[in-house]
Protein backbone atom coordinates (compact mmCIF):
# COMPACT_ATOMS: atom_id res chain seq x y z
CA UNK A 1 0.00 0.00 0.00
CA UNK A 2 2.19 2.86 0.93
CA UNK A 3 5.51 1.12 -1.21
CA UNK A 4 4.25 3.90 -4.45
CA UNK A 5 3.69 6.71 -2.02
CA UNK A 6 1.95 9.49 -4.03
CA UNK A 7 3.51 13.05 -4.61
CA UNK A 8 3.17 15.31 -1.84
CA UNK A 9 0.67 17.20 -4.11
CA UNK A 10 -1.81 14.72 -3.98
CA UNK A 11 -1.51 13.45 -0.40
CA UNK A 12 -2.33 17.48 0.43
CA UNK A 13 -5.17 16.96 -2.01
CA UNK A 14 -6.54 14.28 0.05
CA UNK A 15 -5.15 15.57 3.42
CA UNK A 16 -7.90 18.20 3.72
CA UNK A 17 -10.25 16.46 4.89
CA UNK A 18 -10.42 15.41 8.76
CA UNK A 19 -7.63 12.75 9.48
CA UNK A 20 -9.06 9.45 9.97
CA UNK A 21 -7.83 7.37 13.09
CA UNK A 22 -5.56 5.34 11.13
CA UNK A 23 -3.51 8.34 9.40
CA UNK A 24 -3.23 9.75 13.10
CA UNK A 25 -1.63 6.46 13.99
CA UNK A 26 0.68 6.42 11.08
CA UNK A 27 1.72 9.72 11.52
CA UNK A 28 2.74 9.65 14.97
CA UNK A 29 4.27 5.61 14.62
CA UNK A 30 6.23 7.85 11.71
CA UNK A 31 7.61 10.46 14.57
CA UNK A 32 8.57 7.86 16.67
CA UNK A 33 10.65 5.46 14.21
CA UNK A 34 11.98 8.69 12.80
CA UNK A 35 12.96 10.81 16.53
CA UNK A 36 15.91 8.63 17.68
CA UNK A 37 18.13 9.21 14.53
CA UNK A 38 16.96 12.90 14.17
CA UNK A 39 17.76 13.59 17.53
CA UNK A 40 21.09 11.65 17.44
CA UNK A 41 22.10 13.97 13.77
CA UNK A 42 20.89 17.28 15.38
CA UNK A 43 22.93 16.59 18.33
CA UNK A 44 26.06 16.69 16.81
CA UNK A 45 25.83 19.35 14.10
CA UNK A 46 23.19 21.86 14.88
CA UNK A 47 23.73 22.13 18.43
CA UNK A 48 27.64 21.97 18.27
CA UNK A 49 27.05 24.97 15.10
CA UNK A 50 25.01 27.15 17.67
CA UNK A 51 27.86 26.79 20.27
CA UNK A 52 30.44 27.47 18.11
CA UNK A 53 28.50 30.93 16.84
CA UNK A 54 28.43 31.83 20.55
CA UNK A 55 31.82 30.66 21.34
CA UNK A 56 33.12 33.09 18.00
CA UNK A 57 31.48 36.12 19.62
CA UNK A 58 33.98 35.23 22.84
CA UNK A 59 37.48 35.80 23.83
CA UNK A 60 38.61 32.49 25.26
CA UNK A 61 42.25 31.03 24.93
CA UNK A 62 42.02 28.20 27.16
CA UNK A 63 45.90 28.68 27.56
CA UNK A 64 44.44 32.06 29.21
CA UNK A 65 41.45 31.37 30.96
CA UNK A 66 40.96 34.85 32.77
CA UNK A 67 40.90 36.64 29.91
CA UNK A 68 38.08 35.34 28.23
CA UNK A 69 34.88 37.69 27.77
CA UNK A 70 32.43 38.94 25.17
CA UNK A 71 33.93 40.38 22.35
CA UNK A 72 31.52 40.62 19.30
CA UNK A 73 32.28 40.04 16.42
CA UNK A 74 36.32 41.02 16.90
CA UNK A 75 36.79 37.66 16.05
CA UNK A 76 35.84 37.22 12.83
CA UNK A 77 37.16 40.88 12.21
CA UNK A 78 40.40 39.10 13.34
CA UNK A 79 40.03 35.90 10.74
CA UNK A 80 38.93 38.12 7.68
CA UNK A 81 41.44 40.61 7.88
CA UNK A 82 44.43 37.96 8.15
CA UNK A 83 46.33 36.73 4.82
CA UNK A 84 46.47 33.53 6.72
CA UNK A 85 42.40 32.92 6.20
CA UNK A 86 42.63 33.97 2.69
CA UNK A 87 45.69 32.12 1.50
CA UNK A 88 44.21 28.54 2.78
CA UNK A 89 40.82 29.88 1.67
CA UNK A 90 42.18 29.90 -1.77
CA UNK A 91 44.55 26.91 -1.43
CA UNK A 92 41.27 24.74 -0.57
CA UNK A 93 39.47 26.16 -3.72
CA UNK A 94 42.65 25.92 -5.87
CA UNK A 95 42.55 22.06 -4.64
CA UNK A 96 39.00 21.19 -4.79
CA UNK A 97 38.22 22.82 -8.35
CA UNK A 98 41.94 21.42 -9.60
CA UNK A 99 41.06 17.53 -8.16
CA UNK A 100 37.13 17.93 -8.65
CA UNK A 101 37.56 18.67 -12.72
CA UNK A 102 40.41 16.12 -13.29
CA UNK A 103 38.14 13.60 -11.33
CA UNK A 104 35.41 14.80 -13.67
CA UNK A 105 37.56 13.41 -16.66
CA UNK A 106 39.21 10.63 -15.31
CA UNK A 107 35.95 9.74 -13.50
CA UNK A 108 33.89 9.61 -17.02
CA UNK A 109 36.50 8.15 -18.78
CA UNK A 110 36.08 4.83 -16.63
CA UNK A 111 32.55 4.91 -16.04
CA UNK A 112 32.55 4.55 -20.03
CA UNK A 113 35.08 1.60 -19.81
CA UNK A 114 33.07 -0.03 -17.01
CA UNK A 115 30.06 -0.11 -18.95
CA UNK A 116 31.32 -0.51 -22.66
CA UNK A 117 34.12 -2.92 -21.97
CA UNK A 118 34.04 -6.47 -23.39
CA UNK A 119 35.54 -8.08 -21.05
CA UNK A 120 37.29 -7.38 -17.72
CA UNK A 121 34.61 -5.54 -16.31
CA UNK A 122 34.79 -7.17 -12.74
CA UNK A 123 38.61 -6.71 -12.42
CA UNK A 124 38.17 -2.86 -13.30
CA UNK A 125 35.43 -2.72 -10.80
CA UNK A 126 37.39 -4.45 -8.11
CA UNK A 127 40.57 -2.39 -8.57
CA UNK A 128 38.87 0.85 -8.62
CA UNK A 129 36.95 0.23 -4.96
CA UNK A 130 40.37 -0.33 -3.40
CA UNK A 131 41.20 3.16 -3.57
CA UNK A 132 37.88 4.16 -2.53
CA UNK A 133 37.98 1.95 0.44
CA UNK A 134 41.55 2.88 1.73
CA UNK A 135 41.76 5.25 4.57
CA UNK A 136 42.74 8.53 3.67
CA UNK A 137 45.79 8.29 5.69
CA UNK A 138 47.04 5.36 4.72
CA UNK A 139 46.75 7.06 0.79
CA UNK A 140 48.28 10.24 1.97
CA UNK A 141 50.99 8.28 3.24
CA UNK A 142 51.85 6.31 0.15
CA UNK A 143 52.18 9.73 -1.80
CA UNK A 144 54.09 10.92 0.40
CA UNK A 145 56.65 8.21 0.71
CA UNK A 146 56.43 8.14 -3.14
CA UNK A 147 57.49 11.22 -3.75
CA UNK A 148 60.18 11.69 -0.40
CA UNK A 149 63.59 12.16 -1.37
CA UNK A 150 64.32 9.95 1.81
CA UNK A 151 62.22 6.52 0.10
CA UNK A 152 60.53 7.80 -2.59
CA UNK A 153 61.15 6.36 -6.03
CA UNK A 154 60.09 9.55 -8.17
CA UNK A 155 62.89 11.46 -7.86
CA UNK A 156 64.99 8.38 -9.39
CA UNK A 157 62.54 8.39 -12.67
CA UNK A 158 63.83 9.66 -16.39
CA UNK A 159 63.22 13.59 -16.48
CA UNK A 160 62.77 14.35 -12.42
CA UNK A 161 65.43 16.15 -10.51
CA UNK A 162 67.45 13.40 -8.53
CA UNK A 163 67.07 15.48 -5.34
CA UNK A 164 64.25 17.70 -6.17
CA UNK A 165 62.49 18.36 -2.50
CA UNK A 166 58.82 18.41 -3.42
CA UNK A 167 57.47 18.99 -0.06
CA UNK A 168 59.90 22.17 0.45
CA UNK A 169 57.77 24.35 -2.12
CA UNK A 170 54.38 24.97 -2.30
CA UNK A 171 53.41 23.94 -5.73
CA UNK A 172 55.05 20.88 -5.88
CA UNK A 173 53.60 19.96 -2.88
CA UNK A 174 49.87 21.29 -3.68
CA UNK A 175 50.43 18.65 -7.00
CA UNK A 176 51.25 15.66 -4.52
CA UNK A 177 48.23 16.41 -2.14
CA UNK A 178 46.14 16.95 -5.39
CA UNK A 179 47.51 13.41 -7.13
CA UNK A 180 46.75 11.78 -4.05
CA UNK A 181 43.23 13.26 -3.44
CA UNK A 182 42.33 12.10 -6.73
CA UNK A 183 43.80 8.97 -6.79
CA UNK A 184 41.13 8.43 -3.49
CA UNK A 185 38.43 10.02 -4.93
CA UNK A 186 37.98 9.32 -8.65
CA UNK A 187 36.45 5.79 -8.34
CA UNK A 188 33.58 7.61 -6.32
CA UNK A 189 33.18 10.11 -9.08
CA UNK A 190 33.19 7.11 -11.37
CA UNK A 191 30.49 4.63 -9.62
CA UNK A 192 28.01 7.31 -9.31
CA UNK A 193 28.92 8.50 -13.36
CA UNK A 194 28.25 4.65 -14.55
CA UNK A 195 25.22 4.76 -12.54
CA UNK A 196 23.63 7.95 -14.54
CA UNK A 197 25.34 5.91 -18.08
CA UNK A 198 23.27 2.79 -17.36
CA UNK A 199 20.02 4.68 -17.16
CA UNK A 200 20.70 6.12 -21.00
CA UNK A 201 18.62 3.78 -23.35
CA UNK A 202 20.75 1.96 -25.68
CA UNK A 203 18.53 2.93 -28.84
CA UNK A 204 19.22 6.23 -28.43
CA UNK A 205 22.53 5.66 -29.70
CA UNK A 206 21.55 2.73 -32.49
CA UNK A 207 19.46 5.65 -33.91
CA UNK A 208 22.02 8.12 -33.64
CA UNK A 209 24.55 5.43 -35.34
CA UNK A 210 22.23 5.07 -38.07
CA UNK A 211 21.51 8.79 -38.97
CA UNK A 212 25.72 8.72 -38.95
CA UNK A 213 26.62 10.28 -35.77
CA UNK A 214 30.26 10.04 -34.85
CA UNK A 215 31.11 9.03 -31.88
CA UNK A 216 32.10 12.59 -30.28
CA UNK A 217 28.71 13.48 -31.57
CA UNK A 218 26.75 11.00 -30.03
CA UNK A 219 28.89 11.73 -26.64
CA UNK A 220 27.96 15.39 -26.81
CA UNK A 221 24.55 15.29 -27.73
CA UNK A 222 23.28 12.24 -26.28
CA UNK A 223 25.45 11.06 -23.44
CA UNK A 224 26.20 14.27 -21.47
CA UNK A 225 23.06 15.84 -21.98
CA UNK A 226 21.31 12.73 -20.22
CA UNK A 227 24.21 12.60 -17.80
CA UNK A 228 23.66 16.06 -16.72
CA UNK A 229 22.09 15.01 -13.44
CA UNK A 230 24.29 12.35 -12.58
CA UNK A 231 27.04 14.87 -13.08
CA UNK A 232 25.90 17.39 -11.19
CA UNK A 233 24.90 15.55 -8.04
CA UNK A 234 28.35 13.70 -8.40
CA UNK A 235 30.10 17.47 -8.55
CA UNK A 236 28.22 18.46 -5.58
CA UNK A 237 29.32 15.99 -3.72
CA UNK A 238 33.10 15.88 -4.44
CA UNK A 239 33.25 19.65 -4.52
CA UNK A 240 32.23 20.02 -0.70
CA UNK A 241 33.85 16.78 -0.12
CA UNK A 242 37.14 18.51 -1.22
CA UNK A 243 36.44 21.48 0.32
CA UNK A 244 36.96 19.35 3.46
CA UNK A 245 40.36 18.76 2.67
CA UNK A 246 42.61 17.74 6.02
CA UNK A 247 43.79 14.59 6.39
CA UNK A 248 46.21 14.55 2.92
CA UNK A 249 47.51 18.07 3.78
CA UNK A 250 48.31 16.64 7.75
CA UNK A 251 50.11 13.82 6.94
CA UNK A 252 52.17 15.57 4.08
CA UNK A 253 52.65 18.97 5.02
CA UNK A 254 51.03 20.08 8.52
CA UNK A 255 50.46 23.15 6.60
CA UNK A 256 54.26 24.03 5.65
CA UNK A 257 54.99 25.89 2.71
CA UNK A 258 51.72 28.08 2.39
CA UNK A 259 49.96 24.82 2.10
CA UNK A 260 47.17 25.09 4.32
CA UNK A 261 43.50 24.16 3.93
CA UNK A 262 40.94 26.09 5.93
CA UNK A 263 40.47 22.62 7.98
CA UNK A 264 44.00 23.08 8.77
CA UNK A 265 43.70 26.66 10.02
CA UNK A 266 41.02 25.68 11.77
CA UNK A 267 42.20 22.62 13.90
CA UNK A 268 45.28 24.55 14.75
CA UNK A 269 43.78 27.33 16.07
CA UNK A 270 41.21 24.89 17.72
CA UNK A 271 43.36 21.93 18.83
CA UNK A 272 46.99 22.91 18.49
CA UNK A 273 46.53 26.52 20.16
CA UNK A 274 43.21 25.87 21.78
CA UNK A 275 42.17 29.06 21.31
CA UNK A 276 38.15 28.14 20.92
CA UNK A 277 36.81 31.84 20.09
CA UNK A 278 39.07 32.63 17.08
CA UNK A 279 39.29 28.87 16.52
CA UNK A 280 35.24 28.64 16.40
CA UNK A 281 35.07 32.27 14.63
CA UNK A 282 37.05 29.71 11.47
CA UNK A 283 34.45 27.01 12.19
CA UNK A 284 31.50 29.00 11.44
CA UNK A 285 33.36 30.94 8.62
CA UNK A 286 33.79 27.28 6.79
CA UNK A 287 30.46 26.56 8.00
CA UNK A 288 29.47 29.36 5.83
CA UNK A 289 31.49 28.73 2.83
CA UNK A 290 30.39 25.17 2.72
CA UNK A 291 26.45 26.22 2.92
CA UNK A 292 26.91 29.45 -0.01
CA UNK A 293 28.67 26.40 -2.22
CA UNK A 294 25.53 23.95 -1.67
CA UNK A 295 23.02 26.44 -2.31
CA UNK A 296 24.59 27.54 -5.34
CA UNK A 297 24.08 24.13 -6.76
CA UNK A 298 20.75 23.51 -5.59
CA UNK A 299 19.48 26.95 -6.35
CA UNK A 300 21.77 28.22 -8.90
CA UNK A 301 22.97 25.43 -11.46
CA UNK A 302 19.41 23.39 -10.51
CA UNK A 303 21.12 20.26 -9.18
CA UNK A 304 18.57 17.79 -7.96
CA UNK A 305 19.33 16.36 -4.49
CA UNK A 306 18.91 12.23 -4.30
CA UNK A 307 15.19 12.16 -2.62
CA UNK A 308 13.48 14.76 -4.61
CA UNK A 309 12.68 12.12 -7.45
CA UNK B 1 36.40 -7.53 -39.24
CA UNK B 2 39.04 -9.56 -38.42
CA UNK B 3 41.44 -7.12 -38.18
CA UNK B 4 39.19 -4.21 -36.26
CA UNK B 5 38.56 -6.98 -33.49
CA UNK B 6 42.30 -7.27 -32.75
CA UNK B 7 42.60 -3.71 -32.01
CA UNK B 8 39.83 -3.04 -30.10
CA UNK B 9 40.86 -5.67 -27.96
CA UNK B 10 44.33 -4.49 -28.19
CA UNK B 11 42.72 -0.90 -27.17
CA UNK B 12 40.50 -2.50 -24.35
CA UNK B 13 43.49 -4.55 -22.75
CA UNK B 14 45.57 -1.53 -22.75
CA UNK B 15 42.77 0.50 -21.15
CA UNK B 16 42.19 -2.21 -18.51
CA UNK B 17 45.86 -2.61 -17.96
CA UNK B 18 46.22 1.29 -17.11
CA UNK B 19 43.54 1.33 -14.83
CA UNK B 20 44.47 -1.90 -12.88
CA UNK B 21 47.84 -0.66 -12.28
CA UNK B 22 46.78 2.85 -11.44
CA UNK B 23 44.51 1.85 -8.83
CA UNK B 24 46.85 -0.65 -6.97
CA UNK B 25 50.19 0.42 -7.69
CA UNK B 26 50.38 3.07 -4.88
CA UNK B 27 49.08 0.01 -2.33
CA UNK B 28 51.53 -2.29 -3.97
CA UNK B 29 54.37 0.60 -3.49
CA UNK B 30 53.37 0.91 0.20
CA UNK B 31 52.95 -3.16 0.62
CA UNK B 32 56.85 -3.19 -0.69
CA UNK B 33 58.03 -0.40 1.45
CA UNK B 34 57.00 -2.02 4.82
CA UNK B 35 58.65 -5.23 3.62
CA UNK B 36 62.00 -2.97 3.42
CA UNK B 37 65.02 -3.14 5.92
CA UNK B 38 66.07 0.03 7.71
CA UNK B 39 68.85 0.77 5.79
CA UNK B 40 67.39 0.06 2.52
CA UNK B 41 64.06 1.66 3.00
CA UNK B 42 65.71 5.08 1.05
CA UNK B 43 67.12 3.26 -1.58
CA UNK B 44 63.67 3.95 -3.89
CA UNK B 45 63.70 0.37 -5.41
CA UNK B 46 60.26 -1.44 -5.62
CA UNK B 47 60.82 -4.93 -5.29
CA UNK B 48 62.91 -4.86 -1.50
CA UNK B 49 66.48 -6.16 -1.92
CA UNK B 50 65.93 -7.74 1.58
CA UNK B 51 62.89 -8.31 2.87
CA UNK B 52 61.78 -8.41 6.64
CA UNK B 53 59.07 -8.36 8.83
CA UNK B 54 60.65 -6.65 11.17
CA UNK B 55 58.51 -3.42 11.01
CA UNK B 56 54.93 -5.58 11.51
CA UNK B 57 56.63 -7.47 14.81
CA UNK B 58 57.84 -4.34 16.51
CA UNK B 59 54.60 -2.64 16.04
CA UNK B 60 53.49 -5.19 18.48
CA UNK B 61 56.14 -5.11 20.52
CA UNK B 62 55.49 -4.76 24.58
CA UNK B 63 51.63 -6.06 24.19
CA UNK B 64 49.40 -3.48 25.55
CA UNK B 65 51.36 -0.66 24.82
CA UNK B 66 53.23 -1.49 21.94
CA UNK B 67 52.33 1.22 19.43
CA UNK B 68 49.38 -0.36 17.51
CA UNK B 69 47.51 -3.16 19.66
CA UNK B 70 45.44 -0.61 21.34
CA UNK B 71 44.72 1.74 18.49
CA UNK B 72 43.72 -1.47 16.28
CA UNK B 73 41.54 -2.67 19.20
CA UNK B 74 40.25 0.75 19.24
CA UNK B 75 39.48 1.19 15.67
CA UNK B 76 37.25 -1.71 15.47
CA UNK B 77 35.44 -1.37 18.13
CA UNK B 78 34.46 1.82 17.96
CA UNK B 79 33.27 1.50 13.87
CA UNK B 80 31.36 -1.59 14.84
CA UNK B 81 29.67 -0.44 17.87
CA UNK B 82 29.29 3.22 15.44
CA UNK B 83 28.01 1.26 12.71
CA UNK B 84 25.47 -1.44 14.66
CA UNK B 85 23.75 2.04 16.47
CA UNK B 86 24.13 3.67 13.30
CA UNK B 87 22.40 0.66 11.47
CA UNK B 88 19.54 0.13 14.28
CA UNK B 89 18.67 3.65 14.29
CA UNK B 90 18.49 4.38 10.64
CA UNK B 91 16.32 1.42 9.97
CA UNK B 92 13.84 2.59 12.16
CA UNK B 93 13.61 6.09 10.43
CA UNK B 94 13.99 4.50 6.61
CA UNK B 95 11.18 2.01 7.37
CA UNK B 96 9.02 5.14 8.56
CA UNK B 97 10.35 7.52 5.45
CA UNK B 98 9.78 4.16 2.83
CA UNK B 99 6.23 3.02 3.51
CA UNK B 100 4.76 5.48 6.45
CA UNK B 101 2.84 8.93 5.52
CA UNK B 102 3.68 11.24 8.02
CA UNK B 103 4.70 14.97 7.57
CA UNK B 104 8.27 15.82 7.72
CA UNK B 105 9.40 13.01 5.62
CA UNK B 106 11.02 14.92 3.17
CA UNK B 107 11.99 17.21 5.93
CA UNK B 108 14.29 14.32 7.62
CA UNK B 109 15.76 13.38 4.43
CA UNK B 110 16.82 16.54 3.12
CA UNK B 111 17.72 17.41 7.30
CA UNK B 112 20.13 14.02 6.38
CA UNK B 113 21.61 15.56 2.89
CA UNK B 114 22.44 18.83 4.73
CA UNK B 115 24.28 16.37 7.52
CA UNK B 116 26.52 14.77 4.92
CA UNK B 117 27.33 18.02 3.67
CA UNK B 118 28.86 19.45 6.89
CA UNK B 119 32.16 20.22 7.35
CA UNK B 120 33.22 18.03 10.46
CA UNK B 121 35.52 20.50 11.36
CA UNK B 122 33.03 22.68 12.05
CA UNK B 123 31.84 20.33 15.04
CA UNK B 124 35.46 20.02 16.36
CA UNK B 125 36.00 22.84 18.30
CA UNK B 126 32.52 23.05 19.95
CA UNK B 127 32.41 19.23 20.63
CA UNK B 128 36.24 19.43 22.04
CA UNK B 129 35.03 21.53 24.48
CA UNK B 130 31.57 19.80 25.20
CA UNK B 131 33.38 16.43 25.58
CA UNK B 132 36.01 17.81 27.70
CA UNK B 133 33.14 19.40 30.33
CA UNK B 134 30.64 16.22 30.50
CA UNK B 135 34.16 13.89 30.94
CA UNK B 136 34.02 12.01 27.82
CA UNK B 137 37.09 13.48 25.96
CA UNK B 138 39.17 10.87 24.76
CA UNK B 139 37.19 7.81 25.25
CA UNK B 140 35.20 5.32 23.13
CA UNK B 141 31.64 7.33 23.40
CA UNK B 142 33.78 10.69 22.36
CA UNK B 143 34.16 9.40 19.12
CA UNK B 144 31.60 7.04 18.33
CA UNK B 145 28.69 10.09 19.02
CA UNK B 146 29.83 11.85 16.36
CA UNK B 147 30.43 8.59 14.05
CA UNK B 148 27.36 7.94 14.32
CA UNK B 149 25.58 11.39 13.74
CA UNK B 150 27.71 11.71 10.17
CA UNK B 151 27.06 7.88 9.27
CA UNK B 152 23.32 8.15 9.99
CA UNK B 153 22.78 10.24 6.67
CA UNK B 154 24.51 7.69 4.79
CA UNK B 155 22.70 4.72 6.44
CA UNK B 156 19.57 6.57 5.82
CA UNK B 157 20.11 7.01 2.52
CA UNK B 158 21.06 3.78 1.29
CA UNK B 159 18.37 2.24 3.29
CA UNK B 160 15.42 3.83 2.02
CA UNK B 161 16.54 2.86 -1.61
CA UNK B 162 16.46 -0.76 -0.95
CA UNK B 163 13.16 -0.86 1.19
CA UNK B 164 11.10 1.00 -1.23
CA UNK B 165 12.34 -2.03 -3.29
CA UNK B 166 10.38 -4.58 -1.02
CA UNK B 167 7.77 -5.67 -1.87
CA UNK B 168 5.53 -5.03 1.42
CA UNK B 169 2.42 -6.75 0.51
CA UNK B 170 4.02 -10.47 0.71
CA UNK B 171 3.99 -9.29 4.51
CA UNK B 172 0.37 -9.05 4.32
CA UNK B 173 -0.04 -12.11 2.57
CA UNK B 174 2.21 -14.17 5.06
CA UNK B 175 -0.36 -12.93 7.14
CA UNK B 176 -3.58 -14.17 5.23
CA UNK B 177 -1.29 -17.20 5.29
CA UNK B 178 -1.95 -17.75 8.73
CA UNK B 179 1.03 -16.32 9.91
CA UNK B 180 1.61 -14.10 12.99
CA UNK B 181 2.52 -10.31 12.15
CA UNK B 182 5.88 -11.35 14.26
CA UNK B 183 6.03 -14.69 12.20
CA UNK B 184 5.41 -12.69 9.11
CA UNK B 185 8.11 -10.28 9.75
CA UNK B 186 10.71 -12.21 10.96
CA UNK B 187 10.10 -15.08 8.30
CA UNK B 188 9.26 -12.95 4.86
CA UNK B 189 10.21 -9.15 5.55
CA UNK B 190 13.57 -9.77 7.33
CA UNK B 191 15.22 -11.81 4.87
CA UNK B 192 14.23 -9.14 2.30
CA UNK B 193 15.97 -6.08 4.21
CA UNK B 194 18.99 -7.80 5.47
CA UNK B 195 20.84 -7.30 2.27
CA UNK B 196 20.26 -3.61 2.32
CA UNK B 197 21.27 -3.44 5.97
CA UNK B 198 24.08 -5.38 5.29
CA UNK B 199 25.47 -3.02 2.48
CA UNK B 200 24.50 0.09 4.29
CA UNK B 201 26.79 -1.80 7.15
CA UNK B 202 29.57 -1.99 5.31
CA UNK B 203 29.49 2.04 4.07
CA UNK B 204 29.01 3.08 7.31
CA UNK B 205 31.89 0.99 8.73
CA UNK B 206 34.50 2.13 5.92
CA UNK B 207 33.18 5.48 6.49
CA UNK B 208 34.43 5.21 10.52
CA UNK B 209 37.56 3.28 9.78
CA UNK B 210 38.16 5.83 7.42
CA UNK B 211 38.05 8.52 9.58
CA UNK B 212 40.95 11.37 10.66
CA UNK B 213 39.60 14.53 12.00
CA UNK B 214 37.75 13.52 14.78
CA UNK B 215 40.22 10.82 16.03
CA UNK B 216 42.91 12.88 16.16
CA UNK B 217 40.80 16.07 17.90
CA UNK B 218 38.73 14.62 20.20
CA UNK B 219 41.43 12.01 21.69
CA UNK B 220 44.90 12.67 23.66
CA UNK B 221 46.28 9.15 24.05
CA UNK B 222 46.28 5.67 22.96
CA UNK B 223 43.44 4.86 25.20
CA UNK B 224 40.91 5.38 22.60
CA UNK B 225 42.90 6.66 19.57
CA UNK B 226 42.45 5.12 16.42
CA UNK B 227 44.77 3.69 13.71
CA UNK B 228 44.29 6.72 11.63
CA UNK B 229 45.49 9.04 14.71
CA UNK B 230 47.81 6.79 16.09
CA UNK B 231 49.84 6.19 12.56
CA UNK B 232 50.40 10.29 12.62
CA UNK B 233 51.94 10.46 16.09
CA UNK B 234 54.52 7.69 15.48
CA UNK B 235 57.62 8.76 16.14
CA UNK B 236 61.03 6.84 15.14
CA UNK B 237 63.30 4.66 17.68
CA UNK B 238 65.02 7.61 18.61
CA UNK B 239 65.36 11.29 17.68
CA UNK B 240 67.17 10.48 14.24
CA UNK B 241 65.36 7.51 12.94
CA UNK B 242 62.28 7.87 10.88
CA UNK B 243 59.40 5.63 11.72
CA UNK B 244 58.79 5.33 7.74
CA UNK B 245 58.54 1.47 7.55
CA UNK B 246 56.33 1.23 10.82
CA UNK B 247 53.93 3.33 9.31
CA UNK B 248 53.82 1.84 5.95
CA UNK B 249 53.56 -1.13 7.85
CA UNK B 250 50.67 -0.17 10.00
CA UNK B 251 49.26 1.66 6.61
CA UNK B 252 49.11 -1.97 4.87
CA UNK B 253 47.50 -3.44 8.12
CA UNK B 254 44.33 -0.83 8.61
CA UNK B 255 44.10 -1.51 4.52
CA UNK B 256 43.95 -5.33 4.63
CA UNK B 257 40.54 -5.65 6.19
CA UNK B 258 39.23 -3.21 4.21
CA UNK B 259 40.58 -4.60 1.04
CA UNK B 260 39.32 -8.14 2.00
CA UNK B 261 35.39 -6.50 2.15
CA UNK B 262 35.91 -5.09 -1.58
CA UNK B 263 36.57 -8.52 -2.38
CA UNK B 264 33.90 -10.18 -1.06
CA UNK B 265 30.69 -7.92 -1.05
CA UNK B 266 31.92 -5.37 -3.64
CA UNK B 267 28.57 -5.72 -6.06
CA UNK B 268 26.80 -4.98 -2.56
CA UNK B 269 29.47 -2.17 -1.83
CA UNK B 270 28.61 -0.31 -5.48
CA UNK B 271 24.96 -1.12 -5.57
CA UNK B 272 24.96 0.59 -2.02
CA UNK B 273 26.94 4.17 -3.02
CA UNK B 274 25.01 4.91 -6.11
CA UNK B 275 21.25 3.28 -5.09
CA UNK B 276 20.50 6.89 -3.00
CA UNK B 277 22.42 9.22 -5.74
CA UNK B 278 19.80 7.54 -8.87
CA UNK B 279 16.90 5.98 -7.46
CA UNK B 280 16.77 8.85 -4.90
Amino acid sequence: MAVNVPAPQEQAVVRTGGLSERARAERKLGWMLSAPAVAAMLLVTAYPIGYAFVLSLQKKDLRFPDESGFVGLDNYGAVLSSDLWWSSLFNTAFIAVVSVVIELVIGMALAMIMHRAIFGRGAVRTSVLVPYGIVTVVAAFAWFYAFDPGSGFVNGLPFVDDDKAWFGERWSAMAVIIAAEVWKTTPFMALLLLAGLTTIDETLYEAAKVDGATWWQRFTKITLPLMKPAILVALLFRTLDAFRVFDSIFVMTRGSQDTESISIVGYNQLISRLNLGLGSAVSVLIFLVVFAIAAFFVRGLGTRTPGEA
Amino acid sequence: MGKRGTREYTFWTAGLAAVIVAALFPVLWLLMLSLKTPDTIGDGRFIPEKFTLENYTSLFDGGFDSPLLRPLINSVAIALIATTIAIVLASFTAYAIARLDFPGRRAILGGALAIAMFPPISTVGPLFDMWRTLGIYDTYLGLIIPYLTFALPLAIYTLVAFFREIPWELEQAAQVDGATPFQAFTKVIAPLAAPGMFTAAILVFIFCWNDFVFAISLTSTDSSRTVPAAIAFFTGESQFTAPTGNIAAAAILVTIPIIVFVLIFQRRIVAGLTSGAVKG
